[in-house]
């Protein structure tokens, strides 16, 4: 062997540290606990700005009943933005799913029907996105930007922008199962919630689908060469997005006994700040489910917060559109300091 | 020697070019073979036509343990034992080492689920084994951004070997790497050697390619200008010749008279 080489190689290494079996736990769940050290921060601004809104049990149930309304898909969003592509067009597939639900409702009388449809037209939907950014090459950005238009346009050609009452579905187990109380107190939809969490979750982190989202989105180009089907897993993500964002639209119009044409349209930045407040990077190949679930509640809290703490509601939107700046602002920062 | 890989006659041509003619080039069972040649030699073609990605102009053929191989492709490859491990897409920099190694072939119990707890085992033994990181800050879970050059080469080459394959293609795995980081990245390609595979080693510094390899091939212009085993030639030996080459576009393929 080459003589410099042998000397180069005797350098001394620096010493190996040992690290307590707590701090590698820290290490490892660095993300996770930075959330609901932020989540924990905020909510103590909360009580001193505000102390008889958020020491009453009533704000809590109100975001018990709210926040699943938008976490529902900002934690299948994670996958999608783990993967290293982004899904813009959540909120009109939400109103589009109940448009598939009105037409069949409309012409068989069977809200099993329509609720089976507005599944299918949700997945259909997430489907066309993945083919189009998979099959034809469009970045996502656009391709979801498109969409986002498309559909919320033919939701209204469809139902000629009018709104359809719920009401017969009041007392129907589709209602009591999907927006009833457990124990009198507990909405369903956040039992939803948990177990979307837990499915996606699972997915994402038990399964061989998942350990492909995190090498697809880190590097497309080994996980293709070490022989993940790439395509298929981008595919799958968007499919799961345009699935649980017609469950969570339909989830919302049955709570409200109405579906309005233009839902979903409001949910658009509290669900992307959800997800990057969560920790999931923008660049792909990391992010958390539990980081989404806690940030889910961190952002729906901040309305309620704000108009508590004597400000007007105005100021909601500033401060959605400030923290997913800021977050992936931070993401850039640690990204370029560990390269 | 058996030759577990043989290539006759294989010509690649893209539209006019002709980036390959006519090579007979083979790899012999536990050898390691260095492919010299300088930019547009032909030497990423000769890999993508063994790895499946191209296949060879009619007239070619491929032998894998003395069989014909028709219609390679990059699974096929795979299959037959193939592995490439290249410089920057070799790994996912901010997943752990085990989802590393066991990139695209994760190990699931019976009902699909991720063997977790397998996975973390067995990088832990390949640590200690073959990898040779004794650090108790290092383990399966450590993010391979952390890791030098060398030891992320150390990282690929081992994946590779752990899944059996039989001949390993390093495509300028010394790149950019400082001297310490060479000699490790070189260290595990010794370790191919004493797995008993084998290996086409790619580099354009002699000095990284001479130490480890046992044959070295010469490749100019789309054709195989010499081949020397080792102990024919030493370093300076070779080196003068390829400048000789570089200048007369003939390379001088006597064995090194003893001075």
């Amino acid at each position: 062997m080459n003589s410099a080489i042998e000397a180069e190689a005797k350098r001394p290494q620096a010493p190996a540290v040992r690290r307590h079996p707590l701090a590698r736990w820290a290490r490892r769940y660095a993300l996770q606990i930075g959330t609901v050290g932020v989540a924990f921060v905020i909510w103590l601004v909360f009580v001193i700005a505000a102390p008889t809104t958020f020491l009453s049990f009533n704000i809590y149930n109100a975001l018990l009943v709210t926040t699943p309304y938008f976490a529902m898909v900002a934690i299948p969003l994670t996958l999608v933005i783990i993967a290293a592509e982004i899904d813009l067009s959540f909120g009109s597939i939400m109103a589009w799913g109940m448009t598939g639900f009105d037409v069949v409702y409309l012409n068989t009388q069977n809200f099993w029907l329509g609720f089976v449809a507005c599944l299918l037209f949700g997945l259909m939907a997430g489907l066309i996105n993945g083919l189009i950014v998979v099959k034809v090459g469009v970045p996502s950005l656009v391709a979801t930007i498109g969409t986002q238009f498309f559909w919320a346009g033919a939701v209204l050609v469809v139902t000629n922008a009018q709104g359809i009452g719920l009401t017969f579905l009041q007392g129907s187990i589709l209602h009591e199962g999907l927006v009833g109380r457990v124990g009198g107190a507990l909405p369903m939809q956040f039992i939803w919630m948990i177990i979307i969490a837990i499915i996606v979750w699972f997915l994402l982190n038990r399964t061989q689908f998942g350990a492909h989202v995190f090498l697809t989105g880190d590097n497309v180009d080994s996980a293709r060469l070490m022989g993940v089907n790439v395509d298929r897993v981008k595919i799958t993500c968007f499919a799961l997005v345009g699935l649980a964002a017609a469950f969570a639209g339909f989830v919302q119009s049955v709570d409200l006994l109405f579906f309005w044409p233009t839902m979903g349209q409001g949910n658009f930045l509290n669900t992307l700040a959800a997800v990057f407040l969560g920790g999931t990077s923008v660049f792909g190949g990391t992010g958390t489910i539990f980081g989404t679930f806690v940030a889910s509640f961190i952002i729906n809290a901040i309305n309620p917060g704000i108009v508590a703490a004597g400000l007007t509601q105005y100021y909601t939107q500033v401060i959605y559109g400030f923290i997913v700046v800021v977050s992936i602002a931070l993401q850039a920062l640690l990204r370029r300091r560990l390269s | 020697m058996d030759d577990i890989l043989q290539l006759k006659n294989v010509s690649k041509t893209f539209g006019e070019v002709a980036a390959l003619h006519k090579i007979n080039f083979e790899v012999g069972a536990n050898e390691i073979v260095g492919l010299l040649g300088d930019n547009g030699a032909g030497k990423s073609t000769l890999v993508k036509i063994i790895t499946g990605y191209h296949p060879p102009d009619p007239g070619g053929e491929i032998y894998w343990k003395g069989r014909k191989v028709d219609h390679l492709s990059v699974a096929k490859a795979r299959d037959l034992g193939i592995e490439v491990v290249y410089q920057e897409r070799a790994l996912a920099d901010q997943q752990s080492l085990w989802r590393n190694i066991f990139m695209g072939r994760e190990l699931t119990n019976r009902w699909g689920v991720l063997d977790l707890g397998g996975m973390r085992n067995e990088t832990q033994k390949l640590m200690n084994t073959m990898m040779g990181f004794t650090s108790a800050a290092v383990t399966p879970d450590s993010v391979v951004k952390t890791f030098s050059g060398g030891e992320r080469q150390g990282v690929a080459i081992t994946r590779a070997l752990y899944f059996q394959a039989e001949l390993i293609i390093l495509d300028e795995p010394t790149m950019g790497l400082s001297l310490s980081e060479t000699k490790k990245c070189l260290d595990f390609v010794e370790g191919i050697k004493k797995a008993g595979k084998s290996a086409i080693f790619i580099d354009h510094n002699i000095f990284h390619v001479h130490p480890v390899a046992d044959r070295i091939v010469i490749l100019d212009r789309g054709t195989i200008a010499g081949q020397f085993k080792k102990n024919q030639l030493t370093v300076d030996a070779l080196i003068d010749r390829l400048q000789r080459l570089a200048h007369t576009g003939t390379l001088d393929i006597s064995p090194q008279t003893a001075a």
